[in-house]
């Protein structure tokens, strides 16, 4: 194989631009809210309420039941015919919020169930409300368990974010795509986008060891 | 600071009253109406074979557990009958009176010695930081631990440990401090060190009521032992009766049996 150098470098600069204005912001904002939601799906799982927990159950099982990509034509290309129309970027953001945040609840719901019961009662036993235990004892122990189990669900999230390009939304891959189209060098232009990912999972790999460690300082 | 004795004791006056307290757990009946006293100063111990519902009185007290039945009141405060459901503010006015010490610690492993310990009064009781740490350094140095403010949990030893644990309890300005096996997970070097700590709070005229299986130290430091077995006080006097000649067949034997374990 004939590898056009001149291409590949006269290409890497506009991959790596669509990959810093598109897949990075989409991964960031889309895994933030889905860890709100996250963390809100797992406290009601664990609420003790049938009706919230059941809801919660479901909400999960359809998430991780069916495949993002028609979650994501659902919302893009499916919810026209009912008259929602949302624009490419928000339909991504909301498709992979959603989906992140069936999988993140359940890692966050067993983190919190590592913490022992005993935190807990020390907590209540300082006349903290379940409120306040939650929010200054538990959640800050069960955070440090979750950082490798939710640093995977951010990885996937990166590179799942290449489906975007699917419902129009200007990313690393649809770059690639284009340039590929254009210059028929589809081999070349895959490989370069492969490669672009891999570095930045690279780069958001070594986040994940700063992030245990600083939530890990206490235990030695 | 309540550590001198005088500023909250009237003498002999009666600070706690529980009367026919009971709790089940489904079929299980831990508690089958318990009455107890504890008066200003005074150190109850609570004897008694595992499962015999020790551990549940504290925890009922404590608001750990909420009673099925009976009525818990300190002075002071208002009578709470469990009889009927009780409102959620009466049972935090209730924790508030005691500090408790759990027989594992439960120490804040993602908080240092001194963030333990101003936890409660800060983020609780809502009182200034400053006048709270300086409370806390003196709370620490009292019990030998004062180089250990900036340290975690896991790096003390298990009886460094527990005097963290008591610490926080009397960080709170409780008015009954409840110890809940404190030395039972400790090594046998350990426990010497956290039951000093704990009979000179009783010297200093601290109340307490302690569930423990040392039977020297609280024919040492009790003024009253209750034996319990199978949700029921068995027995209950002065730890030379009980511990040295009691009446009660169940509690001749408990005793018996752990003086002379083989």
């Amino acid at each position: 194989m004939n590898v056009d150098w001149e291409l590949f470098w006269a290409s890497l600069w506009p991959i790596t631009y669509y990959g810093l204005t598109g897949t990075i912001p989409l991964s960031l904002a889309s895994f933030a809210l889905g860890l709100l939601i996250a963390l809100v799906v797992a406290l009601m799982r664990i609420s003790g309420n049938r009706f919230l927990a059941g809801a919660a159950r479901a909400y999960v099982s359809v998430i991780r039941g069916t495949p993002l990509l028609v979650q994501l034509f659902v919302i893009f290309y499916g919810l026209p015919s009912v008259g929602v129309v949302i624009d490419p970027w928000p339909s991504a953001i909301i498709a992979f919020s959603l989906n992140v945040g069936g999988y993140a609840a359940e890692v966050i719901r067993a983190a919190i169930l590592s913490v022992p019961k005993g935190q807990w009662e020390a907590g209540h036993t300082i006349g903290m409300s379940h409120g306040q235990t939650l929010q200054r004892i538990i959640l800050p122990q069960a955070a440090r368990v979750s950082v490798p189990p939710l640093s995977n669900t951010f990885i996937s999230l990166v590179k799942d974010t290449s489906l975007a390009s699917l419902i129009l939304v200007t990313e690393l891959f649809r770059q690639a795509q284009q340039i590929a189209a254009f210059s028929q060098e589809f081999m070349l232009l895959y490989l370069e986008a492969a490669l672009v990912y891999w570095v930045f999972c690279l780069v958001l790999s070594s986040g994940q060891s700063y992030l245990e460690r600083r939530l890990g300082r206490y235990a030695h | 600071m309540p550590t001198d004795p005088d500023s909250r004791s009237g003498g002999d006056s009666r600070l706690l009253t529980v009367t026919g307290l009971r709790k089940s757990f489904g079929s299980n009946h831990v508690l089958k109406s318990i009455d107890l006293a504890v008066d200003q100063g005074q150190v109850l111990v609570l004897i008694g074979p595992s499962g015999s519902g020790k551990t549940t009185v504290l925890r009922c007290l404590n608001g750990l557990e909420v009673p099925d039945g009976g009525t818990v009141a300190f002075s002071g405060g208002p009578t709470v009958d469990f009889g009927s459901p009780v409102p959620r503010r009466q049972l935090m006015a209730l924790r508030d009176r005691s500090g408790m010490v759990f027989q594992h610690y439960n120490l804040f492993p993602h908080m240092t010695v001194l963030q333990n310990l101003i936890e409660g009064p800060v983020q609780v009781q809502k009182r200034p930081k400053a006048e709270v740490v300086r409370e806390a350094e003196e709370l620490l140095a009292r019990v030998g631990l004062a180089g250990k403010r900036n340290d975690y949990p896991q790096q003390l030893s298990g009886g460094q440990q527990q005097r963290v644990g008591i610490v926080r309890a009397l960080a709170l300005r409780p008015s009954l401090l409840l110890f809940d096996e404190p030395t039972s997970a400790l090594d046998p070097e350990l426990v010497g060190e956290v039951l000093t700590v704990i009979k000179e709070l009783a010297e200093e005229g601290w109340s307490m009521v302690m569930v423990t299986h040392e039977l020297a130290f609280a024919r040492e430091v009790a003024s009253e032992v209750v034996f319990m077995d199978g949700g029921v006080v068995v027995e209950r006097g002065h730890p030379d009766v009980v511990l040295r000649a009691p009446r009660q067949e169940r509690t001749q034997q408990f005793v018996h049996r752990l003086l002379n374990p083989f």
